[in-house]
């Protein structure tokens, strides 16, 4: 069994409202320091398969069919061993 | 003509009522887990919240079974009106191009907008004025439109806009783009034109003993060409 951990974020020319309300925020507690903020959705996956690469290309799948909507966003899929 | 009910559905009884009591048309409702849309004149993908917009709005109602028989009978030319999650949920399945963002302001919208016709060239707005304002209320936290460069340049040489956002004199200032959307967006349609997209909600707009009746023209121009009785 694999664990895959896959960020979705959206793409650096989309307008991200979220990151933006969350960067003022910040700002307003004094951490003028944070230039910029983006928030995206984080997702655990466990696939069954017989090596990484095997895994790799279903979890791609899976992001590519519906996990990320690739009009505006991309992903990176990392395994934890 | 038929309308889809999705777990979350919630502007499905209003879209029904809207074509059966007010239309007089000839409606029933579609579950989600039916695959026969065979002798429908039209399809209506209403509003709500299907799937509690789990993931993104319309990701996962895109994949229920009624879906991939709506999208065979759309690609054959069949008439469908998508509305506000209708609209994102014809947008996951890729029936018409782009994606929905949030608001610009992150806030939930409901209040009413006008919306100015923007094309003729589609049955739904065929007995419209180009320009003619309409005043229909949006209800929406995801409503607002992207599509990069090409496509909209794509979207205004093939005449697919067919609403914009604008204020109550017509005109598209920053302002009356209530939610952000590329290019003052409100509605559009595939390719073809028989596939609409749209947030304001026209079946809420449909007796003035309710205040407005201005989404009923829409409804009057799909019946009058399609020739439904």
């Amino acid at each position: 069994m694999f664990k895959a951990k896959v960020s979705v974020t959206l793409r650096p020319s989309i307008l991200d409202p979220k990151g933006k309300a969350a960067h003022h925020a910040l700002q307003n507690l004094g951490l003028t320091n944070i230039k910029g903020v983006r928030i995206g959705k984080f997702i655990e996956i466990d696939v069954q398969a017989s090596n990484e690469e095997e895994a790799r290309d279903i979890v791609e799948l899976a992001c590519n069919k519906l996990l990320a909507n690739e009009v505006m966003e991309d992903f990176d899929i990392m395994f934890e061993y | 003509m038929g309308v889809v009910v999705f777990p979350g559905s919630n502007c499905d009884h209003d879209a029904y009522h809207a074509l059966k009591y007010v239309m007089n048309a000839d409606v029933k409702f579609l579950w989600h887990k039916e695959t026969d849309v065979s002798g429908l004149d039209i399809i209506i993908v209403p509003g709500g919240f299907s799937y509690g917009d789990y993931l993104r709005s319309g990701a996962i109602a895109r994949f229920s079974p009624i879906m991939q028989e709506l999208i065979e009978y759309a690609k054959k030319g069949g008439p469908v009106m998508g509305i506000c999650n209708g609209f994102q949920i014809l947008l996951e399945a890729g029936l018409i191009p782009g994606a929905m963002r949030h608001n610009e302001q992150l806030k939930f919208i409901c209040k009413d907008v006008h919306i100015r016709v923007e094309s003729t060239q589609s049955i739904y707005t065929s007995t419209l004025q180009k320009d003619q304002l309409l005043k229909i209320p949006i209800s929406h936290g995801e409503g607002n439109y992207y599509i990069d460069n090409d496509g909209i340049k794509e979207l205004q040489d093939n005449d697919q806009v067919l609403f914009r956002y604008v204020n109550a004199h017509g005109e598209t200032t920053q302002q009356a783009n209530i939610n952000g959307s590329v290019d003052h967006i409100a509605g559009i349609t595939n390719k073809q034109k028989n596939v609409l997209g749209m947030m304001p909600h026209p079946e809420r707009a449909m007796e003035q003993l309710l205040g407005k009746e201005d989404g009923k023209q829409i409804f009057e121009s799909v019946l009058q060409v399609l020739a439904i009785t």
